[in-house]
This record gives structure tokens, sequence and C-alpha cells, in this order.
């Protein structure tokens, strides 16, 4: 039996990097230390079923295909397309996100992630008024207020806060627990909020209001007795905490971009944040959700200069969300084909955007079935990025970590960034006349 | 009864992003989860199926007692196709739709199958 050790866990964007995993007979047998999310990622490397030739829709369903016919019809598709949206990205590695703009580039498409309909809301805040940020391993050693906003990491992000905020041990919080404080701000009692010091349940859709009273407050003004369903006294308790703390830390998520104000909740608490460090040390982290979210953010910017929604028809890159991003593009018919990497749009889009990817071509590069393969006409089934190849992923620290291949993968698999250079120098021969 | 639409991760939501071809996923995903006090309202059972609607359209989902209340007049369904019937692609010009806070109605809607996701797709799509 093999035995990796500190394997990183490709899920969420924590990002673990202390999973030991048993491997025998190319089977997981154990994935210790990891979360249930985790340990089910692992554990899918065992499925039967796994897709390992790609798939072509015909007009009696599915055949299969050759990598090499695959690779054509993906090339062509995009070749021939005026608009194509490339779309995905979060679950693969960077090197694979990089020839994958550059693909974006070459056919004069859309490259979009899922940043658009999870964080995007909080870049936009960001580049409005900066991002007051640490890394979480300062988290760990001197934290002793941890906020968590609109995320329930009990759910969403699992080990987030034994590794960082809630339970462990650090430089200057050598008691753990006992040396800090949670407070927790969501609609529901979540789970996270059953094991919070304080817990405020704001009313849905005024999260605004809130950290307006807590601005509000600390700048010397007066509020009303009850704002956003909380009391008066509960919000200046609550505020008394970050005030007198001697590092305090904002996890937000997406309770607040996806709620109505979108950025200008993000915009505001990072000003609230501005403020409170007026009084004290305090910081802000998203809490970012698939595993190289943040990664595909960094390597857009690098190559194009903006970190998502990027339209190159014109020759350039250009940045405009709301216009140039995927949910606008789907569901005003703006896009004439659909390809995308390691994501499932068809689940996760409003119905509305989903009904146009279901009209036109699309292509999708996926290890598993999920309903963007079972709307999509092409699949094209890869390695899986973190297990089966390595590569570098983007912690919701903004943290580069080097992932580890631990496993290979079937005979026949490519890794996403082969398949996308094959798909690249296939569509730079098709426009070179071959 | 009038409430407000949460969707979002559920951690049995996010271990089944590997099974999306199991029945695990419908049994994850194609749920609705009430606020205890709601369902006595409305007169709903654990397992119930029940009619969700919003200005986007009407998904039947399963009846399921929320582990996270009180939350009342507020419901829960874990992001996914079925979720996904009834939110709007509206983003307020940010990229982002609403997926959180959205106004719909429940009722009960006993005698209602929830569909897996393949029959889920065949019906709104065509594929």
């Amino acid at each position: 039996m093999e035995i990796h050790t500190d394997v990183i866990c490709p899920f969420c964007g924590t990002l673990c990097d202390d999973i030991e995993v048993h491997v025998e007979n190319g089977r997981v047998m154990e994935a210790l230390n990891a979360c249930k999310l985790g340990n089910a990622k692992f554990m899918s490397m065992n499925k039967k079923n796994r897709h390992i030739v790609p798939m072509v829709r015909g007009e009696d369903g599915f055949t299969e295909t050759t990598i090499e016919d695959a690779v054509e019809r993906v090339a062509r598709m995009l070749v021939d397309a005026k608009k194509p949206l490339l779309y995905g990205w979060a679950t693969t590695e960077c090197e694979a996100q990089s020839v994958g703009i550059e693909l974006a580039e070459e056919v004069g498409g859309v490259i979009d992630s899922c940043a658009s309909v999870c964080h995007g809301p909080s870049v936009l805040a960001i580049q409005d008024v900066g991002f007051p940020s640490v890394t979480l391993g300062e988290v760990k050693n001197r934290a002793d207020l941890d906020i968590y906003w609109g995320s329930n990491p009990m759910h969403a992000h699992p080990r987030h806060m034994s590794r960082y905020s809630r339970y462990p041990r650090g430089y200057f919080r050598e008691r753990g627990q006992q040396d800090r404080t949670v407070i927790v701000i969501d609609v529901r009692r979540t789970d996270t909020a059953g094991i919070a010091d304080k817990f405020l349940q704001v009313s849905p859709g005024d999260d605004y209001e809130l950290v307006n009273a807590f601005r509000t407050l600390l700048n010397g003004g007066d509020i009303p007795d009850e704002v956003a369903g909380i009391a008066k006294k509960d919000i200046a308790s609550a505020l008394e905490l970050m005030k007198t703390c001697q590092f305090g830390m904002l996890f937000f998520g997406v309770g607040l971009t996806m709620s109505p104000g979108k950025h200008r909740n993000i915009d505001n608490a990072i000003s609230l944040v501005v403020d409170l460090n007026k009084y004290t040390k305090f910081n802000l982290i998203p809490m970012r959700g698939h595993y190289n979210v943040t990664g595909f953010s960094e390597v857009l910017t690098w190559q194009s200069g903006f970190p998502f929604g990027v339209d190159y028809t014109r020759g350039y890159p250009q940045y405009n969300p709301g216009e140039t991003t995927s949910v606008e593009l789907l569901s005003r018919g703006e896009v004439d084909a659909v390809f995308v990497v390691g994501s499932d749009p068809a689940a996760n889009f409003p119905k509305k955007a989903v009904e146009h990817l279901a009209k036109i071509p699309s292509a999708v590069i996926e290890p598993h079935e999920t309903p963007t393969t079972y709307l999509c006409d092409l699949n094209i089934p890869s390695a899986i990025a973190g297990i089966e190849v390595e590569g570098t992923a983007y912690r919701m620290d903004n943290v580069p970590i080097r992932m580890r291949k631990i496993m290979d993968a079937p005979a026949g698999l490519y890794s996403d960034r082969e398949i996308l250079e094959m798909i690249l120098l296939k569509v730079r021969e098709i426009k070179n006349g071959a | 009864m009038n409430v407000t639409l949460i969707t979002g991760r559920t951690i049995k939501q996010g271990m089944v992003i590997e099974h999306k071809d199991s029945t695990m996923y419908t049994d994850a995903n194609a749920i609705c989860e009430f606020d205890p006090d709601d369902m006595k309202k409305l007169k709903v059972s654990e397992g119930d199926t029940v009619e969700v609607s919003s200005e986007a359209g009407a998904v039947f989902v399963r009846a399921v007692k929320s582990l996270q209340s009180p939350h009342k007049n507020i419901i829960f369904i874990p992001m996914g196709p079925w979720a996904n019937q009834i939110t709007s692609p509206k983003t307020d010009s940010v990229g982002m739709p609403s997926f959180k806070g959205i106004p719909a109605s429940v009722k009960l809607a006993k005698d209602k199958k929830v569909l897996t996701y393949p029959e889920l797709l065949k019906q709104s799509f065509g594929k």
C-alpha cells in the first residue's frame, strides 16, 4: 500500500494541505484528515462507471469517439462561432487555466469563471475600495475575533474553523478556543452559528443596513432600536467585541454577494473593516468556494489585466461585468457556442440561461457525469487535477499551493492542460488553412 | 404561503458533486428545508412534495425539516438544477443572479412527483 502524506485536497478554497491518502492497487482506501467533502472527492476515484472515452451526441444519443476527433470537433466549433463562451475553470490547475485563456484570445471568445456567480461582486468591491487582507497563517497565529458573515463553513468549508479560526492553538493564541471569539451573522441559525459565541440573525436582504448600523455607531452616530431585525443592544455589543479585539477577521460568504445589494454589500463591509482599523487591526478574507476559483482570477489578471468576464471578440480584452459575464451572455442569447471546462453551469445557472446553452453547439471537459455533460453535444473526460495531475492552485487567501499527483489516471485520459493544448494547436492549424 | 427563498451549499449537496449520476444527487438537492413552525402552518410533513414558485417558474421538491432553524418564512433549497428552475437570470448588471433572498410562494402538492435531473432537464430543455 502506498501512503501519501501532505496531500492537498482539491475541493474547497480552504485547500487543506495535510491529507494522508492510502492507495492500494489503484484504489483509494482512506483519506485521513479530510472532511466529508474532501473524503467524498478522494473516494470518488474508486467510481466504477467513470467516463474514459470522449462521447459525442448523435441522432440516437451519445456515441464514443476518439480524442483526436473530439479535439477537432471542439476546435472547429470554437473557430466557426462568432462569439464563443469559454466557461468554468475553477476546478482545474493554473497551468490549464493559462492555456484556456490563450485559447479564448485565439478564437476571439469570452472567458469567464464561476467567480461571476459566486464572489464576482467581491472582486468588484475590492476594485472600488481595496482589500485589507492577510493570510490564513496569520489568522491562525494572531486572530482573537473571527466573524463569519453570510457564510456557513460547517457545510461549505468544514475544516476552516478547526484549522484557522475557532479551535487551533496559534503563536499568540496558545489556549486555542479559549483565546478566540466567534461571531456569526446569518439569516438562519446555521450549524456554524451553533458553535459561535454570538449569533446575529439578520433579516433577509438587510445586510447592507446592518453594516451601515455598525459603521454609524462606530463613527459616533445613533441608530434605531432595531436594525435589520436585530436589537440595537446586540449590534452595539458585537461592535464592542470588534473594537476591543487585538486582531479581528471578517470572513464573508456568498450570503452577502448573492443577496440584494450584491457588490455594494461587500463595498460597505470592506469600508467597515477600514473604519475598524482606526481602533485595532482588522482584516477580511472572502470564503471562496471551489478550490482554484481564486487561481483563475490571478491567472486571468496576469494575462489580460482583468479577473473574470473577459471578452476577446474585438481582439483585445474587454471587461464589463453585467455585459461580458456568462449569465447575461447566455440569457440574452449573445453567444453562439459554449465550451465548459471543469464546471456545471447546467446545474448552477438560472433556467433561462441554461435554455440557451441547450440550444447552441456545446462541449465540456469533465471527468464525471453532470447535468452539463448531459446537455452538451460533446464530452471529453479528463484526468482529475490535484489527484491524478499535479499543478498549482490558489487558496482563498491568495496563497499559491502546489497540488500533488498521488495516482495515475486510467489509460487514455489526458489532463485538462494537455487537452486544451491539443485544441489550441488544432485551432491554429484550422485558422492557418490546414 | 409567501416566503423568501435562499439557495446555497449544504454538506450533503457537496458530498455528491462527483456522484450526480446517482440517486443521492436527487435525494440531496431536490429538497426544500422548512422552519418547523412553517411546516405546521402549511400542514406539510417531512417527505411531502411541495410546489415552490417564483416569478421565474415553479418546481416540485421534497419537504425537509430544517436543522438550521429558526428561520420563519425562509425556505432553503440546495444549489442545483431544481433550485435554478425558479431563480431569475436578472443580475442587476453585475453578473451575479440573485440566488438568495428570492420572493417565492410554497404550497403542498402531495400527489406530484419530484423529478430526477435527467427528467427535469428533458422537461425543461428537451434534451
